[in-house]
């Protein structure tokens, strides 16, 4: 505020306070309006990767699905030859789906966490900083993006050491990269708006069991969407996991892909999600 | 000591405070002022509206009716400067057990906007301050309660608060953690000359380490003043001679709670939104 910095306090010599406390009188300039969402988005990915630095259960845990996935169902749908892959070996055509998949999965517990959060006064103590909503919701989305960024690694490691025929061009790598992020942060949303909505942890459980199903299957992650009934093809088409498989598949693959109209799909739907979540966060203050 | 700015008013002024949760009326036009560097604590029993008022007080909730200012600031107005000038301790323990110590402070410098140059050395003073340097690189999931109570003061502390709010800080803890909770906040008082708002029901903690009072019944206050002064009045209502012992607090917000407050109808109203506050706490 308008405050003077004020002098270090004499008296702080003899205080038991072997570092002093003089910088605990002057309270911190703010920063310019812009520069504010930046800095909450680094403070939240910070947490975020301090926490995964303490404690590598989750990672090592989350990798055992996606494992599974490409070994057990890419390996037999690999010999089965059943879905049109225009020529490349099924375990390649899946690996972008289950990269996909497991930042989803991530990317959706943050609805519970931040209901978690508010139970634990947390989320209100955060809210009594200079951090608007949007803000902590955008801050908390891209946390999301930087752990599946992590995992996306992990399963990534795994497809090549299967021996999926993977890029290596970094700037493919790059773009790889945003398009988790991007989608993590809007499955994040999606699931930090419905906890908005429904306020309550095991509603949200049933919530979150009953649609991360349905935008896996419903998406192009196992099967193209040629060989989709008509109806399914439609769901497939508004469900943005596609456009995050379809962009992860070109990138990674090199098979036809449309990355402007992913990255557009995914950008809009991030920015809508942020927008939805940060308009329910007040719910949850209550 | 900080510089006094150009609002030379009080640290909080509410005036008409209203909040209502469905039916209820948690607060009920509370008028409340709060003097820079005091400490001045809220009492009342679970379901007074004191949690509704602090709420209303740190922007958590809006203010429906009434008017409440924090230096100056309307709370309703510009919700970031007001929060600017708080450092907020909510009733859970709230410090993130993944963490460190030192990480669940560092949050707070960053959601500060503390450059980095003085983050580090600004950390490792809130921590000093209460007394957590040696356990500051250890998770804070490994903290005894009264130490996770000081490790939220340090997260407070650590932006430099000009107010600040603690809701129920002993909630929970032994005698002892109580009472060293307490003396944090008084060293820290004493040496930043902040201004502390505090709710409790605990009346004897009030009676000890508060400079003024206000107890709440009903979403008001229906009694203000220092403990002595409270506990003389009543002394004097009763016509107690000089030489009995004076009257607790405890006594006195049985007086007022007593004095054909709404009587019947209070307590099935305290169990519907301590109930509330239950469910919200979770």
């Amino acid at each position: 505020m308008s405050e003077a910095p004020a002098a270090p306090p004499a008296a702080s010599a003899e205080r038991p306070h072997p570092d002093g406390i003089d910088l605990l009188l002057r309270p911190p300039e703010p920063r310019a309006g812009w520069r504010l969402l930046p800095a909450r988005v680094v403070a939240m990915c910070a947490v975020e990767l301090q926490k995964l630095r303490h404690d590598r259960t989750e990672l090592y845990t989350r990798a055992v699905q996606p494992a599974l996935w490409l070994l057990i169902f890419g390996q037999t749908f690999t010999r089965l030859k059943a879905i049109p892959t225009d020529g490349i070996p099924y375990i390649d055509y899946l690996a972008p789906g289950i990269i996909a998949q497991s930042a989803m999965f991530i990317a959706i517990f943050y609805g519970i966490q931040i209901i978690w959060e508010r139970d634990a006064g947390v989320l209100n103590k955060l809210l009594v900083t200079p951090t608007p909503r949007s803000a902590l919701i955008t801050g908390k989305a891209f946390a999301a993006g930087v752990k599946s960024l992590i995992q996306a690694v992990v399963v990534i490691v795994i497809a090549a050491l299967l021996g999926v025929a993977l890029t290596w061009n970094p700037l493919k790598l790059l773009g790889v990269g945003a398009v988790v992020v991007l989608g993590s942060a809007f499955f994040a949303c999606l699931s930090m708006t419905i906890a908005g909505i429904v306020l309550n942890r095991d509603r949200l459980m049933g919530f979150g069991q009953a649609i991360t199903m349905p935008l896996f299957f419903g998406s192009n992650a196992l099967y193209p969407l040629s060989v989709m009934p008509g109806w399914l093809q439609a769901v497939s088409k508004a469900n943005p996991l596609s456009y995050q498989v379809d962009a992860l598949r070109g990138l990674l693959l090199g098979t036809p892909a449309h990355l402007a109209l992913d990255f557009a799909v995914l950008l809009v739907a991030a920015a809508l999600g942020i927008t939805a979540a940060s308009s329910v966060l007040g719910r949850l203050a209550r | 000591m900080t510089a006094t700015t150009r609002d030379t008013g009080d640290a909080v002024a509410c005036t008409g405070l209203a909040y209502a949760f469905g039916e209820t009326n948690a607060v009920d036009g509370l008028d409340l002022t709060v003097r820079e560097g005091e400490v001045f604590g809220l009492l009342g029993p679970n379901g007074a509206g004191k949690t509704t008022a602090i709420r209303c007080i740190t922007t958590l909730l809006p203010v429906p009716a009434g008017m409440v200012r924090v230096f100056g600031q309307d709370a309703a107005g510009d919700r970031m400067a007001v929060r600017r000038l708080l450092g907020y301790v909510p009733q859970q323990l709230s410090a993130d057990a993944s963490l460190t110590g030192r990480e669940n402070v560092s949050l707070f410098a960053r959601v500060f906007d503390v450059p980095r140059r003085e983050r580090a050395a600004r950390v490792g003073q809130a921590l000093g301050a209460v007394g957590l340097t040696d356990a500051a690189d250890r998770l804070a999931g490994t903290y005894s309660g009264g130490m996770v109570r000081r490790l939220e003061l340090a997260q407070a502390l650590v932006s430099a608060p000009r107010l600040l709010i603690l809701d129920e800080p002993t909630i929970g803890l032994d005698p002892i953690a109580r009472t060293g909770v307490w003396e944090h906040i008084g060293a820290v008082r004493a040496a930043t000359g902040m201004t502390v708002l505090v709710t409790t029901h605990y009346m004897d903690e009030a009676d000890q380490y508060c400079d003024r009072v206000g107890l709440m019944h009903h979403g008001r206050i229906r009694a203000l003043g220092t403990p002595a002064e409270l506990r003389q009045g009543l002394s004097e209502r009763r016509g107690a001679e000089a030489t009995d012992p004076l009257p607790t607090l405890e006594d006195v917000f049985r007086d007022i709670a007593g004095s054909g407050l709404e009587t019947s109808s209070g307590d099935f109203r305290d169990v519907r939104s301590t109930r509330r506050t239950a469910r919200r706490v979770g």
